[in-house]
């Protein structure tokens, strides 16, 4: 008989009027690797915390080692060799890591005592060798990588003896570098013999790292697979509740004339310090662009400034063969700029104002909307419910406001509203971050149709799969550089991968 | 549904005024008073007569207008606490054109002074509009200041310049032509009363059904929206002050032309202040504000026979009407309160 290091029977948990876990069955194999997979609230996060204890369930039993078990807190999953990462580390900044990790152990002494530091400094070192962490003991917190500090969390967890790792969420905050890293942690600790929990909603890293996965839809358990025996396609399927198109179908065309350019444009910014250095990027019609970068290194800049939120330093941005550096964002808009925003909350909604209103955000003062001096509201709704329903924005109530929508359905109206208006030239950043598949696969295709339609789309991105699914041109931007540039068949995953994390194409 | 939340509010508001009333009533009751006969004499003193009537609307028209100057700036974000010295430009500058102009027959010389008010407000809100907008220099700290500089100027100017022989400080009557209009005689309740009215519709169309009122609601809502879609923020930041300013200064040239007839020194017992909670009360709604400047005008009036005849003391009748106003504005401190704790729900989907 095998071994189940977690059984969980008929667990259900609501909040309020939501049932966040419907009778769930779950059950993990010992020195298994098993994956967790589920759309943003599909009840992932609740199910793990009431395994560890953090929330209270509404029925159920859990057996940890075929045992039956009561965990009422975290003290007593930590008992039951249980171990939890959560998203938001709970580090100290200003202490090393071997303190961070050996506090709270020793509570009947004050810790770091040198006999028991020492010998605590010993245990973590083994740890760290064993698994292939690469950490100095000594180094400080304040000085590391969220990469790092993930590991920290790791090696905590391990050092309290723990036997199952429950991982919620950990790529959301890695480069893809880091993750790769990460899972081979995760490898080297299943050759231990450990059992792990990972929970994601992404299906390639799914597909690379797990032995079994179990899928969540609406609180529910749709079924447990063996990777081996399963495809992304049917995954998706599953997660979605419905056919879902993974493979996209790009046609090959030849790009027309330029129509927007940018030309030795530096710019830097006053808070962070991050430099924008001599940009030069031409787009032509009926071509997406790429840019892949990790968050931070200069994509918002460079959106902004292409937006007209902010100015340059130096250099020209064209558009149609006019300059536009210092037009407002008004007259680019009407020239024919549309701009799907990286921070959908601070740029691209109006979280109190009603659909309608959001989608008549940038158009309030077009003839269009207007019934001589009033905005002709008839029009507006008639026009907002046909978006709607293009765009496939679901929502509750005829009066909803934009901020009771779901992520996805947040993002799938600022590209109705953005797209609807006729644009000449996309400004796509971070389209589908944060979104459900279901909702990424229809926002690429939207962005491809742009494409068909001969419109230049240019696509910021740190969704690897992405950027290689939709691009006819990758740049990569490092540290505020363009240090990369070429057709999409010129480079692979990896490769972009190593280039994002500012490695240089020589090295190799 | 928009229907069912106005009217869910207003059940609401009626509920919470009579709780608090019940309230008051324990007070009054456990301080050896009746509760019956006080409650009779506030009515009484707010409805019991036409006179008393008029006298209750009579209160209400200066906080008509400026607890709608603060809302306006609210709703876009701006708090201006300058009401009172926009109040005082506003009624000098009527008063001056009222006496300069005072030739020109009432149909124009009306206008003109009501225009010379609002026009006058305007420029003193603008001038920490301006300030907001260049320098971020918030409109709290210079509206207030701008309180005490627009006060004591229009004492200064009155007494250098333009006030009348004798005791008071004052101007001169305005003509007789330029006076508003009484709807009840010999109560001073005037046409003042329907030009609140108006402006209140006028603001209410504004904010809800042109481009205008959206751009100056999206920049209260979401200033970072306002400019990614191609709003110019400072402009409506410097024009809203002009437009919540010029209504402030209404509530002066209305007083001016329909009650005191000519510019007082430190006429205004607060209208500018109290303006703000009428705007608080009447969750920076024009309607809102209609509502809560009468349910303020009730109380005064209704609160001055309490005292005369029911001889409640003043601080307890100034309680119950704090009582009032603390239950019906209790939603927006529950909302905040509400949206604060939102920061501690665990969340890491
Ligand atoms: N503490 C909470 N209070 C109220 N609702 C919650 C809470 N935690 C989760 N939920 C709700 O339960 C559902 C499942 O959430 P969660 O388990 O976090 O999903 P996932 O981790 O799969 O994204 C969601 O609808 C979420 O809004
Ligand atoms: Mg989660």
């Amino acid at each position: 008989m095998t071994i189940n290091a977690v059984e969980m029977k008929n667990i259900s948990k609501s909040f309020g009027s939501v049932k966040a876990n419907d009778s769930i069955d779950f059950s993990v194999k010992k020195g298994e690797i098993h994956c967790l997979l589920g759309e943003n609230g599909a009840g992932k996060s609740t199910l793990v915390k009431i395994l560890f204890g953090l929330y209270n369930k509404d029925q159920g039993q859990i057996k940890i080692n075929n045992k039956p078990v009561k965990i009422n807190n975290p003290a007593g999953a930590i008992k039951e060799k249980m171990g939890m990462i959560h998203q938001h580390f709970m580090l100290v900044d200003r202490f090393s890591i071997i303190e961070n990790i050996i506090a709270g152990q020793e509570p009947t002494r004050t810790w770091g005592t040198s006999i028991d530091k020492k010998k605590a400094a010993v245990k973590v070192k083994e740890i760290s060798q064993n698994f292939g962490f690469d950490l100095d003991p000594e180094a400080l917190i304040e000085n590391l990588s969220v990469g790092e500090q993930q590991r920290v969390e790791i090696m905590k967890a391990l050092y309290r003896e723990a036997e199952i790792l429950i991982l919620d969420e950990p790529t959301a905050v890695l480069t893809p570098q880091e993750t790769e890293e990460l899972f081979e942690i995760m490898e080297s600790l299943k050759e231990d013999n450990k059992t792990i929990i990972f929970i994601t909603h992404k299906l390639n890293e799914t597909m690379e790292i797990a032995d079994r996965i179990t899928i969540l839809r609406d609180g529910k358990k749709i079924g447990t697979v063996n990777k081996n025996d399963t495809t992304p396609q049917k995954l998706a399927n599953m997660m979605v509740g419905r056919e879902v198109l993974l493979d996209l179908e790009k046609s090959s065309k030849n790009p027309g004339k330029e129509i927007f350019s940018i030309k030795n444009l530096s710019y830097k910014n006053p808070v962070s310090g991050l430099e924008l250095n001599e940009i030069n990027i031409s787009f032509k019609k009926g071509e997406i662009v790429g840019l892949a970068g990790v968050e931070g290194n200069g994509q918002l800049e460079l959106e902004e400034i292409i937006a007209g939120l902010k100015a340059p330093d130096s250099g020209e941005i064209l558009f149609n063969s006019q300059k536009i550096t210092k037009v407002s964002t008004r007259e680019r808009r009407n020239m024919g700029l549309a701009h799907i925003p990286s921070d959908r909350n601070k740029y691209g909604l109006v979280g109190n104002f009603s659909l309608a209103k959001n989608i008549l955000l940038g158009s309030e003062w077009n003839p269009e909307f207007k019934n001589k001096f009033m905005i002709d509201f008839d029009y507006l709704n008639n026009y907002t419910d046909q978006i709607l329903k293009e765009y496939d924005v679901r929502f509750s109530g005829k009066n909803s406001r934009a901020s009771e929508l779901s992520g996805g359905n947040q993002q799938k109206l600022i590209i109705g509203r953005e797209l609807s208006r006729g644009a000449e030239f996309v400004l796509a950043a971070q389209p589908t971050r944060g979104v459900d598949i279901g909702a990424i696969e229809f926002i690429h295709r939207q962005l491809l149709k742009i494409r068909e339609e001969d419109k230049a789309v240019f696509l910021i991105s740190a969704e690897l799969d992405e950027l290689m699914s939709l691009s006819d041109r990758i740049l990569v931007i490092y540290e505020g550089n363009i240090v990369a540039r070429g057709k999409v068949e010129d480079f692979d995953q990896e490769e972009l991968g190593l280039l994002m994390a500012g490695h240089s194409r020589e090295e190799r | 549904m928009a229907f069912n939340k106005n009217l869910k509010e207003i059940l609401y508001s009626v509920a919470a005024i009579i709780s608090a009333l019940l309230l008051g009533a324990l007070l009054i009751k456990l301080s050896g008073h009746s509760a019956l006969k006080a409650y009779y004499y506030l009515f009484y003193g707010a409805f019991g007569s036409t006179y008393n009537i008029a006298q209750t609307f009579l209160k209400t028209i200066p906080l008509i207008f400026t607890g709608l100057a603060v809302a306006v700036g609210f709703q876009s974000g701006l708090f201006n606490i300058g009401a009172e010295g926009q109040l005082y430009l506003g009624a000098f500058a009527a008063a001056l054109a009222a006496i300069i102009f005072s030739n020109l027959p009432g149909f124009i010389l009306i206008p003109l002074a009501l225009a010379a008010g609002a026009l006058a407000g305007s420029l003193w809100a603008a001038v920490p509009g301006i300030l907001r907008a260049k320098t971020g220099a918030h409109e709290v700290i210079t509206t207030i200041m701008f309180n005490y500089i627009g006060i004591l100027l229009t004492t200064f100017l009155l007494k250098n310049y333009f006030k009348e022989e004798g005791p008071v400080d004052q101007t001169k009557k305005i003509a007789e032509q330029a006076r508003l209009p009484e709807l009840v005689a010999n109560t001073r309740l005037t046409w003042a009363l329907f030009i609140a009215i108006f402006v209140i519709i006028i603001i209410y169309y504004l904010l809800n059904h042109t481009a205008y009122g959206y751009d100056l609601q999206l920049v209260g809502e979401n200033i970072n929206a306002a400019e990614y879609s191609g709003v110019d923020s400072d402009k409506v930041i410097i024009n809203t002050m002009l437009l919540s300013g010029g209504i402030a200064g209404l509530a002066g040239s209305t007083m001016v032309l329909g009650v005191l007839h000519r510019f007082i020194t430190n006429f205004s017992p607060g209208y500018g202040f109290t303006g703000i909670a009428v705007a608080v009360l009447g969750r920076n709604k024009p309607l809102g504000v209609l509502f809560a400047a009468f349910l303020f005008g009730i109380l005064e009036s209704g609160g001055m026979s309490m005292q005369l005849f029911a001889k409640i003391p003043a601080d307890l009748m100034t309680i119950v009407q704090g009582l009032v106003i603390l239950f019906v504005a209790a939603p927006s401190i529950f909302k905040i309160l509400k949206n604060k704790s939102g920061i501690f729900r665990g969340d890491n989907s």
